[in-house]
């Protein structure tokens, strides 16, 4: 059966579907971080796929790019997440109540 | 010549504003001085304009700038000297250089003397505004104007309770009043197009009886309030709480004759509605009655001469009423001239007599007080028309015009009411200045008033005295514009029965009044005598129970309605609905409030569900976008 | 065909190992299966022809990131599972379907449109990594070199952030004022 490019993109839906699941429902901030990085990985399919059905390279440049800066946000994610846990000794969301009202 | 005018209109507000800038600091003498510089200067160029104006010369026209061209509406700040305003002009001036001068002695111990000052001055600039103003709309301006200084005079002494209240009478009887001006020059305006004397004047003409009957009744609701003519005269007495310079310059001579003024000026109109005419000349005689018979025993000596103001300007109505304009505006000149002085000289006996009001509690003060005594006997002879002052020739006119075109019973009654008015104006001056010192009996030490007053009354004095001479050059310049005639009455013989007859009725009662009250037998009345308790005496002395009425059937019931709205509408709907809305406002903030719990994960399905909302959003409208001939097809189809 | 059984295969176990992150409760079996997640996505970069991308997605995902996150997980205590409220399950599985849908709604329109030109075309018979190369040194240069700089200021952060004391400079200071802190930190202990 041939492979067209809306399965990659249907593909690509679900993956998304599923970091938006964890997105909402994941208290811990480490397994939140996770979440995020399936939501970049699912667009980074999308990216590639559509570079390759339509012959342009655009799509993977930018995949590219999006790699780099998740690199860099998680390092500097991470960081913060030491901090705040060397503080408070905890990183459940449900006890990161300050900015409240 | 157009920059006598400007000096003449702007010389008050410079003088009202220069003297406002020190309205918070203790007396200064040279507010006083100042002012009354400039006013006089305003009076030097007034008489500069009226004789260019006696000599022939041709009306000065200005128009300052715009103030309204919306439209069809078309409103010029605009400016007009011809005969009727130069005349008003110089009487308006003069009075009130006078006023000014007397004031920097009579207010000499006030602590708000500067205040005064302010005041009085723009009283004049407003009072100039009106009267040399081209248009209705300018003349609605000073009108207000004058209005409201009268508010801000006549509640000088605010601290006094009296005071106020008779201030906000004053204003609100006005504003009464006004409320009928305002519909006037609405219909003046609706029905010519344009609020300018010489355009509206013009298509006067042109328009039928009904609507000029109604122009006509409804600029008179107007100059009643501000002329006190019944039923809106309880104002004039009251505002006898002013400090009489103020009473001298507003109630005698200038805002008060504003009325008069107006009818005057819009003669043309009046000419052509004869039946309206007649009804203001018979409330202008009822009036002239009607107070001069209030006055004849009133024991406030300010409130005399108040009603006696009141009488007069009944006259002044009838005269204009009648159709012989020119006669109204030279009776208005020669009254303002004796009338301030009456006004001015019982000043000086108040001052000399620490505010007694009671003429029953002086008496004998022509031995203290020559020269008032003098001024305010010339005055009232003035006033009572004796040959050759002024008042003779005014006064006389206007019988003379009522006999001619044979109105009787305004004849009549006019001619009773001289009498009634030579009465008790030399009861009064009897009652103060001769018999028995009574006021010996309540230890107050009387004196003679400033010399510089005095000095400064001299000019209304000398005036009172010989205005009669003008008449003939004042009737030939009026002529042009005041469509004046001549009143031939038709046999010589009767012309010098009529003159003799009345001043032989005059001078009778003045002599009662001698008679009566210049007597070792006057004693300060207390309530027992026989006189005191007739009904007719109590009818008088309270005014007809008209004040009493007002207060009962008119205040009374409104103040009530008012405080009705005001707990149950206001409060219970008004303000319930604004705050009810600021409540729903205010609940949904706090509701709303709870959306930012400071918890991220809360916040990442906020964010979810908006994107989510967002793309529906883009979905439906590109959805929409791209077959939106089918749709079109389909609305069309169901008959949308 | 080996391309329709190829992607049916990554396909499910892409999915399979995404839907273990977010749904295990120990934190250890959520990194494992998005490290594996991971590596199977770059098995559709390569299907798709786009072999410097997959090789990178190796590289810096596999390798860097989830190295990273591993070090991260030691300073947290992962033996005991992670203890969740849980939040309400219609909301998320509701709006997450409801965003599939729309966005394959979205994705679906434009593929009718045959308007779309390619910018950067691919040219025939050169390798993937050189076009790669040529259009990222070329006409993306800024944004690389952009990208460099952030990367710096990220790698700064995370020491800054994470470093314990960095007040003293332990290649500057001689010997013996190394050996001095040591004796200060050491008297405090044993006090």
């Amino acid at each position: 059966m041939e492979i067209g490019l809306n399965h990659y993109l249907v593909l690509s839906t679900i993956l998304f579907a599923i970091g938006l699941v964890g997105v909402m429902k994941r208290k811990n901030l480490l397994l939140l971080f996770f979440a995020t990085e399936i939501l970049l990985n699912s667009v980074n399919i999308a990216f590639a796929a559509i570079s390759h059905y339509y012959g342009d390279l655009t799509g993977q440049m930018f995949a590219f790019f999006v790699i780099a800066i998740a690199a860099s946000e998680v390092a500097v994610g991470l960081g913060l997440l030491i901090v705040w846990h060397k503080r408070h000794n905890s990183i459940d969301l449900d006890t990161m109540t300050s900015m409240k009202g | 010549m157009e920059k006598y005018l400007y000096i003449a209109l702007f010389a008050p507000l410079v003088s009202s504003l220069f003297s406002a800038l020190f309205t918070a600091t203790p007396k200064k003498l040279f507010t006083g001085i100042i002012g009354s510089l400039l006013i006089f200067t305003s009076f030097v160029a007034s008489s500069f304009l009226l004789t260019y104006i006696l000599k022939g010369g041709e009306p000065v026209h200005v128009e300052m700038m715009t103030w309204m061209a919306t439209g069809n509406l078309y409103i010029p700040f605009g400016f007009v000297v011809d005969q009727v305003s130069a005349t008003m002009m110089m009487v308006v001036t003069l009075v009130s250089t006078v006023v000014h001068i007397y004031s920097i002695g009579y207010m000499d111990h006030d602590k708000g003397f500067n205040r005064f000052f302010s005041w009085l001055s723009a009283f004049v600039f407003s009072m100039m505004i009106l009267v040399m103003s081209d248009n209705y709309a300018g003349l609605f301006i000073g009108w207000e104007g004058v209005g409201l200084c009268s508010w801000g005079l006549i509640g000088f002494w605010f601290h006094k309770e009296s005071a106020t209240w008779a201030a906000n009478e004053a204003f609100i009887m006005n504003r009464i009043a006004d409320l009928g001006m305002l519909i006037g020059l609405f219909l003046v305006y609706w029905n010519t197009g344009t609020l300018q004397y010489d355009g509206a004047f013009a298509a006067f003409h042109t328009l039928d009886t009904t609507t000029l009957t109604w122009i006509g009744i409804f600029l008179f609701i107007g100059a009643m309030g501000k002329s006190a003519q019944f039923p809106l005269h309880t104002w004039l007495a009251d505002a006898m709480e002013g400090p009489t310079p103020v009473s001298a310059l507003i109630h005698a001579a200038t805002m008060v004759t504003a009325g008069v003024y107006l009818v005057i000026r819009s003669n043309e109109l009046y000419s052509l509605i004869p039946h309206i005419g007649l009804f203001i000349a018979s409330l202008g005689t009822f009036v002239a009655l009607f107070a001069a018979s209030m006055a004849l025993v009133n024991r406030d000596m300010k409130r005399i001469i108040a009603y006696s103001t009141l009488s007069q300007l009944g006259y002044m109505f009838a005269a204009a009423g009648l159709g012989a304009y020119w006669v109204a505006l030279f009776h208005l000149m020669a009254h303002a001239f004796f009338k301030a002085l009456l006004f001015l000289g019982a000043g000086n006996v108040m001052h000399a007599m620490h505010d007694e009001l009671d003429p029953f509690k002086m008496g004998g003060l022509k031995k203290v007080m020559k020269w008032t005594w003098i001024m305010m006997t010339i005055a009232s002879l003035a006033l009572a028309g004796i040959f050759p002052f002024a008042g003779f020739f005014s006064k006389d006119t206007i019988l003379e015009a009522a006999f001619a075109e044979h109105h009787m019973v305004i004849y009549g009654v006019l001619l009773f009411t001289a009498g009634l008015t030579a009465f008790y104006s030399f009861r009064l001056v009897a009652l103060i200045f001769h018999g028995e010192e009574r006021y010996k009996l309540f230890g107050i030490h009387p004196h003679e008033a400033y010399r510089f007053m005095l000095i400064a009354m001299s000019p209304l004095l000398i005036l009172a005295m010989i205005a009669g001479i003008f008449q003939e050059p004042f009737f030939n310049m009026v002529e042009e514009i005041l469509s004046a005639h001549e009143y031939h009455i038709h046999s010589h013989v009767t012309v010098w029965i009529m003159l003799v007859g009345t001043q032989i009725f005059v001078g009778l009662a003045i002599l009662y009044a001698y008679k009566k009250y210049n007597n070792h037998l006057v004693k300060v009345p207390d309530g027992t005598s026989k006189m005191e308790n007739s009904f007719m005496y109590k009818l008088l002395i309270n005014q007809y129970y008209i004040p009493y009425a007002y207060e009962e059937y008119l205040v009374k019931p409104y103040r009530e309605i008012s405080e009705i709205f005001w707990t149950k509408v206001d409060l219970k709907v008004v303000d319930a609905t604004v705050d009810g809305i600021a409540g729903i406002i205010y609940g949904t903030g706090e509701k709303t409030r709870d959306m930012q719990s400071g918890n991220l994960s809360t916040m990442l399905k906020w964010m979810v569900a908006g994107t989510m909302g967002l793309l529906t959003l883009a979905v439906v409208f590109g959805l929409a976008a791209r077959h939106s001939d089918e749709i079109l097809a389909i609305l069309s189809g169901l008959g949308v | 065909m080996f391309e329709a059984v190829a992607f049916y295969l990554f396909a499910f176990l892409t999915i399979a190992m995404f839907y273990i992150v977010v749904t295990t409760s120990q934190a250890l079996y959520a990194l494992t299966a998005l490290a594996a997640g991971m590596i199977f996505i770059s098995a559709f970069f390569f299907i798709l022809g786009a072999d410097f991308l997959g090789a990178i997605q190796i590289i810096v995902y596999t390798g860097a990131v989830m190295a990273l996150y591993a070090f991260g997980m030691m300073f947290f205590d992962t033996t005991r599972g992670v203890k969740e409220k849980q939040g309400n399950k219609f909301i998320i599985v509701g709006l997450s379907t409801l965003a599939a849908v729309l966005v394959v709604a979205i994705f679906a329109a434009p593929m009718v449109s045959d308007n779309i030109v390619a910018l950067y075309p691919v040219v025939e018979g050169v390798g993937n990594t050189q076009e790669v190369g040529i259009v990222l040194f070329t006409k993306y240069l800024i944004p690389f070199e952009v990208a460099a700089v952030m990367l710096l200021v990220a790698m700064i952060a995370g020491i800054v952030l994470a470093g314990k004391k960095m007040d003293l400079s332990l290649t500057l200071m001689s010997g013996a004022e190394i050996e001095e802190i040591k004796d200060k930190k050491n008297k405090k202990v044993l006090s």
